[in-house]
């Protein structure tokens, strides 16, 4: 654990994630690049987005969203215009399609699949639980059953 | 001499843990009293030698013995003494040395206070305790000695490293490693009990309070973390969905649902299996966040040969033990039958859901820390997961479960009148949509995110003290406060436990939203406007510190008759050849204020980033309440007496 937070506290340094020189006149813009600046990661760091990280490289991702905000974009636009440049790896919360599916439902569907199991299991508690364990005469009448 | 003493008492310490492997063990089975007997002296032998072998390397870490490699690479003359014991644990060697040391006190425990044990689950119990120290002492033996000498030793420690002398951080790992270790004792208490093929009530009672200790220092352990991260990363930032974090956030959640559904094993003799089931996930959740945390298996997808040995050996040891109870517990499952009945308007089924809700958020976490593993290594695909995917996926589950919680708490076992028993619960209910219909108008036109916490906060909050008063039964109100001074331990640490997880709640709700931050360059005296508050950059110089030099800005921020003078430093250690950011913050109990120094701009006025961080510190009070709650919760009297009293029954033979 420390190791980690050490790690990002070296690429931390004096300077600080988003500088005043980058900041937009236009705070609606500036808001948005802010936004989309979160979900976009710093290719070079651990799992940190372009708005808290102080590398270059995130300096100049941060530049380059406003850089295409300014020109008109979309949010949509700035988004798929970056991963096609860096692919979809950009992307702190992956695009649910193809396998990613599995990604966002699986825990949706984990969980409607509890509560089919508790509900099943709520049931059987309502009563009092039937005996455990077949009588002889069941399980010879099971085996004559069976064994044809 | 003493460093080497210590390495052999290491040595014997793993030789004792085979010994206490083995023999209670297969004296339980063939029932041999004098073999069982081993289990309790072996582990309380056990535990003295580790601490022996802890003193000896904090020995070498105080005198500053550079012969000793792990010494040398990770301490300095200069360090202030503190930190040259915390400096013991503040690596890869001595954690696991820390860790190992936890697991064997915690056995040493259970032979001290478990009397009231059967002996032979007494017995299995620590042999299985043992077979968990086994594994870990030989890793820690035969790839991470940390009592290796140096044929040269240098004059002086490569390491100054600041960041570590820092308190937060210096005792964040111990409280950790007590939660992490302590859930072994569950799944210690797991395994012995699918060995004996019998799990009852009073079983229940026995794995609670492990798992209730365990909880609650992993509680203060994660809040001390976040709260550092939030103070010394220079943007506070709380929480980060990073691998590691959630490495510890895992057995979090598995051990909050595992300490409620002991409850239904001990009150109800319901829900046995899924119980078992459960402390053996938190266990292995445990393993798999040292296995993450140790091997960079998942910080960095591709540094998996950081450490290839370690990363299998620790693998190794998940998939030993994780595949062996398992299987165990896929043949001895089917024997625990329940025998507690109840209607599905109970208490039972609230609890049943409250696991349903905690067991898929851990799973939410789980598959989004591996899901960028996976997802190259199976489909091709390079894919991050951070804070976006979890923030959407995980928090939904987080406000049913709020939303189910008073509920749940206040109804009564077996069966309910849901109408009757709801009853004391529509004021707070009411109370809560005042609360938030107050914010929602306070704060006009911004984000629900807000109300809706305060909604879920106070709904917690208030809830907790309807679920007291009807604890407390009928009757004036003085009559009431004395029941409630005596009602037991454990419905006042639910109480509290459920309140401080609604003040946390609210904490980080609040903070999310109304948060205001500010980034400009400004010349020395220049005045500028954050929030209510004018701000003004006084000065700034040049310091020197003890082993850094610093350069201080003196901030002023005033609203009113409030003031408050803030000296931020960036700061530059010569040694490490590290620069670090020191944010200064002015605490308070509705809002901090957070400002940072940055660099000299090119016009000679500086950067300066002011935050106003509303109700910051509810997040981690929160948390410290919820560790008193588990606290309360500890010291019922139920687990000294009652389970002493369980004992004539328990003793009568398994099978």
């Amino acid at each position: 654990m420390i190791r980690s937070f050490l790690f990002w506290l070296m690429l931390a340094g004096a300077a600080f994630a988003v500088e005043p020189d980058e900041i937009l006149d236009d705070p609606v813009l500036e808001e948005r690049a802010r936004e989309l600046s979160k979900g976009i990661r710093c290719l070079v760091c651990r799992n940190e987005s372009i708005d808290e990280s102080n590398a270059e490289l995130a300096r100049d991702l941060r530049l380059l969203v406003r850089e295409r905000l300014v020109e008109g974009d979309s949010d949509d636009e700035v988004i798929d215009y970056l991963v096609s440049r860096f692919g979809e790896y950009v992307l702190l919360a992956p695009r649910a399609d193809g396998v990613n599916l599995l990604l966002w439902w699986a825990a949706p569907v984990l969980f409607l699949g509890g509560l089919g199991i508790a509900g099943v299991y709520f049931r059987g508690r309502r009563e009092n639980p039937v005996p455990e364990e077949l009588s002889d005469a069941e399980k010879e009448r099971l085996n004559e059953l069976t064994s044809d | 001499m003493i460093v080497e003493l210590g390495h052999f008492t290491l040595l014997l310490a793993l030789l004792v843990a085979g010994l206490q492997m083995v023999l209670p063990l297969v004296g339980a089975q063939k029932n041999w009293v004098p073999w069982m007997a081993v289990g309790a002296p072996a582990a309380i032998a056990q535990a003295v030698l580790i601490m022996f072998s802890f003193c000896a390397l904090t020995y070498a870490f105080v005198t500053s013995d550079f012969s000793v490699r792990l010494v040398a690479l990770n301490s300095h003359t200069l360090k202030p003494m503190l930190y040259k014991v915390t400096g013991v644990w503040g690596n890869h060697e001595g954690s696991m040395l820390l860790w190992c040391l936890i697991l064997a006190l915690f056995g040493a425990l259970v032979a001290l206070f478990g009397g009231n044990l059967p002996e032979r689950l007494k017995a299995r119990v620590l042999a299985v305790q043992a077979a968990v120290g086994v594994a870990f002492l030989s890793f820690l033996i035969f790839t991470s000695n940390p009592f290796l000498r140096l044929a040269q030793p240098p004059m002086n420690g490569q390491d100054l490293n600041p960041l570590l002398q820092d308190p937060g951080l210096a005792f964040h790992p111990p409280f950790l490693y007590l939660g992490y270790v302590g859930l072994s004792m569950s799944f210690s208490f797991a395994v012995a009990a699918l060995i004996e093929g019998r799990v009852d009530a009073a079983w229940g009672r026995w794995v609670r309070p492990w798992t209730l200790l365990a909880w609650l220092n992993l509680t203060i352990g994660i809040a001390l973390g976040s709260w550092w991260a939030y103070y010394e990363l220079g943007w506070g930032g709380f929480w980060f969905w990073d691998p590691v974090e959630n490495a510890s956030f895992m057995p979090w959640l598995i051990a909050a649902a595992l300490l409620h559904s002991a409850i239904v094993v001990e009150k109800r003799e319901a829900l046995k299996s899924w119980t078992i089931l459960l402390a053996i996930l938190a266990f292995g959740f445990s393993l798999i966040g040292a296995f993450i945390v140790r091997s960079g298996v998942l910080t960095s997808v591709h540094a998996f040969a950081n450490d290839p040995e370690r990363g299998v050996y620790l693998l190794a040891i998940t998939g030993v033990f994780m595949g062996g109870a398992l299987t165990l517990y896929a043949v001895r499952a089917s024997e625990m039958q329940a025998k507690g009945v109840f209607s599905t308007a109970s208490r039972e089924s609230a609890l049943v859901l409250n696991n349903v809700l905690l067991a898929v958020s851990t799973f939410v976490v789980f598959i989004g820390t591996i899901w960028p593993l996976v997802a190259e290594m199976a489909f091709d695909r390079k894919v991050s997961v951070g804070p976006p995917f979890f923030d959407a996926a995980f928090t939904p589950f987080m406000v049913l479960l709020a939303l189910l919680l008073p509920v749940g708490s206040i109804l009564p076992w077996k069966r309910a009148k849901v109408g009757k028993a709801l009853r004391p619960l529509w004021l707070a209910l009411v109370a809560a949509f005042i609360v938030f219909a107050l914010v929602w108008t306070v704060q006009t036109g911004r984000t629900l995110l807000a109300p809706v916490g305060a909604l879920l906060g106070s709904w917690l909050v208030i809830g907790a003290l309807a679920d007291l008063w009807v604890r407390t039964g009928r009757g004036d109100f003085a009559s009431k406060l004395s029941r409630a001074w005596r009602l037991p331990r454990a419905d006042w640490g639910r109480v509290v436990a459920h309140m401080g997880f609604g003040v946390t709640i609210f904490g980080i709700a609040a903070l999310l939203a109304w948060e205001i931050e500010d980034v400009r360059t400004a010349s020395i005296g220049d005045e500028f406007r954050v929030g209510n508050y004018d701000v003004t950059l006084v000065d700034v110089r040049e310091v020197q510190g003890p082993n850094y030099i610093s350069t201080m800005a003196e901030i002023r921020l005033q609203r009113g008759s409030e003031v408050a003078v803030l000296t931020p430093e960036s700061r530059f250690y010569p040694v490490a050849g590290m620069p670090t950011t020191e944010a200064a913050i002015d605490n308070g109990v509705f809002r901090d204020l957070y400002v940072v120094i940055g660099d000299e701009q090119a016009d000679g006025s500086w950067a300066v980033r002011t935050f106003i961080k509303p109700f910051a510190n509810w997040i981690w009070a929160g948390a410290i309440i919820m560790a008193i709650g588990g606290t309360l919760s500890l010291t019922d009297r139920r687990f000294r007496v009652a389970a002493g009293a369980a004992r004539t029954k328990a003793r009568v033979p398994a099978e």
